[in-house]
């Protein structure tokens, strides 16, 4: 089998790569995106670490099993939102949705 | 992971080394189990138009082999004849791949059904939801493609299959969590085996025919067939494909309507069972047959029903259908409980008898013709409001007319 | 059984290279459009890394969801706000930006990984192999001990997002 800290980094590397796309991208869409591939880093950690320490119990699927209701319900919303934004100022560009600055 | 069937197959022809064995075996396995899909839809086409030409009072092909029956592999030789064109400005990878994925979906489906007592590809222990989850694969596919097509009319006609198809996921699911409740688990072989004394159809029609009508709509046939509407908005999102490309949409579209009539079987029909199952041979009989029926009853919906409109048929899912199939979960799941809890009902269906299963078919069936009847009974009543108020609306301008 | 542990290590690697490459995909892409589909091969790694950590329920939920909804509900957003002009940069301070991911990457492997579980030899293997069957995970989530109280908080949740994007996305003309 694989050894556990291989599944660890391979979350840790998808956690970062999603990190790097929600800092750095000019689209909205493409920051939700990352997001996405944040919470599923995220999920693969929770999962690998379930198996290889406690698999007899339903904690750790139960727990996977609720960040996807999560993740599920934070994209719909993000992404209503985005639409909106897009309607009313036409533009999905996070930095440039700034009237609320001081 | 021990080496069994197959596997045993490959050793007795003398490979030695382990590994390969097993690779050789589930190799052989995933190629007879993609076989059969791939050998049925030829035969399919061809009962496909035969049946549509008669209800249509024509004949059908009947010129190229005896009775027509080469006229598939004639349209494949054509198929395969034809320029491969690419739009210039498409995405060539994603129009190229869109295909693939989408014949794909289909035949993954195959992987866990059972054809015969002890044939089956893999024996999942969700082998129901996986079936829910490769088919939204398939929606995947239809959405890559209307994009990759670089065609306004491709883009239009991927919007509406996609809202189409993410929105009839719902009554389809929940109508399959009923034979899964009822079996108690969600693999295929043991939704077969729970139905060896009683069939599902008997126990819960409602289901099966909500997943009858939602598996027409996944699959775009009529009356939800708007997903290619040939004789309006072109040809949908397979405008710009021809040739091979378009045959696989083509043979997926009907691999999958002949799948979801297997998978109905399955279900609700009992699969092989049947008399002298134990024979691999009189069960794949069995389950072609059954599968076959309720194909044939698809067919006969396709070519006698018009076409809906897209509002029509939202509106259907989400006023009609989603309703319905929630509120059947719900009486199911508590009649069933209750009926396991006071020991009417046997709480393992394979391990019962005629008997023992007998009361809870009756109590179930009774359950679907009570809720039919008030369901019937709700849209009388929306009926006889929709005409009061129009016969008002009527008069008040007949009125207004004769006051002026 | 040296072969098993093989194929599952190949097996392994393939559906990481898949989840980081469509991640990759996804950061990187100057076609939105491709993005989303970079993301749907990178959830689709992730599906098959579920299989190899033997929760087959987790990665048919992870497709039916993730894939089948999420990621399309992704691609419709993408069609619905495209911006006339394509020509605009991809990225902010994209060399700043590179540094902290790549820090933070490494950061979690010395800190943490490493001196925690890595040279931990006890967790090369799992604990047992007897796994917790879907049936019940099930009856936890409705178990009065279990997670029942999360499961209807989560519906709840889910209710009201449901209805949330609908009345934010929702044009604003006569009807109320």
């Amino acid at each position: 089998m694989v050894p556990l800290w291989m599944y660890l980094v391979v979350s840790a590397a998808l956690f970062s790569i999603g990190t790097f796309t929600v800092l750095s991208r000019r689209n909205g869409v493409a920051v939700l995106m990352g997001v996405e591939l944040m919470l599923n880093a995220v999920n693969i950690n929770i999962v690998a670490f379930w198996r290889y320490t406690a698999p007899t119990e339903v904690n750790g699927l139960a727990f996977a099993a609720f960040i996807f209701v999560i993740a599920a319900a934070e994209a719909a919303v993000g992404l209503a939102i985005i639409i909106t934004v897009y309607r009313n100022r036409h533009s999905v560009i996070p930095e440039e949705a700034d009237l609320l600055r001081g | 992971m021990e080496c069994v069937g197959l596997c045993e197959f490959v050793t007795s022809l003398g490979v030695s080394d382990m590994g390969l064995a097993l690779f050789l075996g589930y190799l052989i396995g995933v190629l007879l189990v993609s076989g059969v899909p791939l050998v049925t839809v030829i035969f399919l086409i061809w009962i496909e138009r035969k049946i549509a030409a008669r209800i249509q009072d024509r004949i059908g092909p009947n010129r190229v082999g005896p009775f027509g029956l080469l006229q598939t592999v004639a349209d494949l030789l054509k198929l395969l004849a034809k320029e491969d064109i690419t739009p210039a400005a498409a995405d060539r990878l994603l129009y190229n791949a869109a295909p693939i994925v989408s014949f794909a979906s289909v035949v993954l489906i195959w992987a866990v059904i059972p054809i015969a007592p002890g044939f089956v590809g893999v024996d999942l222990d969700i082998g129901a939801l996986y079936f829910v989850a490769v088919a939204s694969l398939g929606t995947l596919a239809i959405m890559t493609a209307g994009w990759a097509s670089n065609n306004k009319y491709a883009l239009l006609g991927a919007f509406r299959v996609v809202a189409l198809l993410v929105s009839y996921e719902i009554p389809l699911v929940f109508a399959l969590v009923i034979p899964v409740m009822l079996a108690g688990s969600m693999s295929m072989v043991d939704i077969i085996n729970a139905q060896s004394h009683m069939w599902f159809i008997f126990m819960a029609p409602v289901a099966m025919l909500m997943f009858a009508i939602s598996s027409q709509a996944e699959t775009g046939r009529a009356p939800f067939d708007l997903i290619e509407a040939e004789s309006e908005l072109i040809a949908g999102f397979n405008i710009e494909y021809s040739g091979m490309k378009f045959g696989m949409f083509f043979a997926a579209e009907f691999l999958h309507v002949f799948t979801n009539g297997i998978l109905i079987a399955v279900l609700f029909m009992g699969g092989y069972l049947g008399l002298f199952y134990q024979f691999p041979l009189l069960g794949f009989l069995w389950l072609g047959l059954k599968g076959g029926l309720v194909y044939f009853v698809f067919l006969w919906v396709r070519n006698t029903v018009p076409r809906m409109r897209i509002d029509q048929v939202m509106r259907f899912n989400w006023f009609f259908l989603v309703p319905v199939s929630i509120l059947n979960v719900i009486l199911t799941a508590l009649v069933l409980k209750l009926l396991q809890v006071w020991g009417i009902a046997p709480v393992n269906l394979a391990e019962s008898s005629l008997l023992g299963v007998l009361p809870m078919t009756v109590i179930l069936l009774l359950k679907d013709i009570l809720m039919i009847l008030f369901i019937l009974g709700r849209i009388s009543q929306e009926g006889r409001r929709a005409r009061l108020d129009a016969e008002r609306a009527h008069e008040q301008l007949l009125t207004a007319a004769a006051g002026d | 059984m040296a072969d098993v542990s093989f194929s599952i290590a190949l097996a392994f690697v393939i559906f990481s290279v898949i989840s980081l490459g469509g991640a990759l995909g996804v950061a990187l892409n100057r076609n939105l459009f491709r993005g989303t589909i970079w993301l749907m091969v990178s959830l689709f790694g992730a599906a098959g890394l579920y299989v190899l950590l033997s929760a087959p329920f987790l990665a048919a939920v992870q497709i039916l969801v993730y894939i089948g909804a999420i990621a399309i509900l992704f691609t419709f957003a993408v069609m619905l706000t495209r911006s006339l002009t394509q020509v605009r940069e991809r990225f902010t301070r994209v060399w700043a930006n590179l540094v902290v991911a790549v820090l933070l990457f490494v950061l979690l492997i010395i800190g943490i990984i490493w001196p925690v579980w890595g040279s931990n030899p006890d967790l090369a293997q799992p604990v047992s192999d007897v796994v917790v069957s879907t049936t019940d995970l099930g009856v936890a989530l409705v178990d009065r001990n279990g997670f029942v109280l999360p499961f209807e908080v989560a519906s709840l949740l889910l209710t009201a997002a449901m209805i949330g994007a609908i009345v934010i996305a929702r044009e604003a003309d006569d009807e109320v």
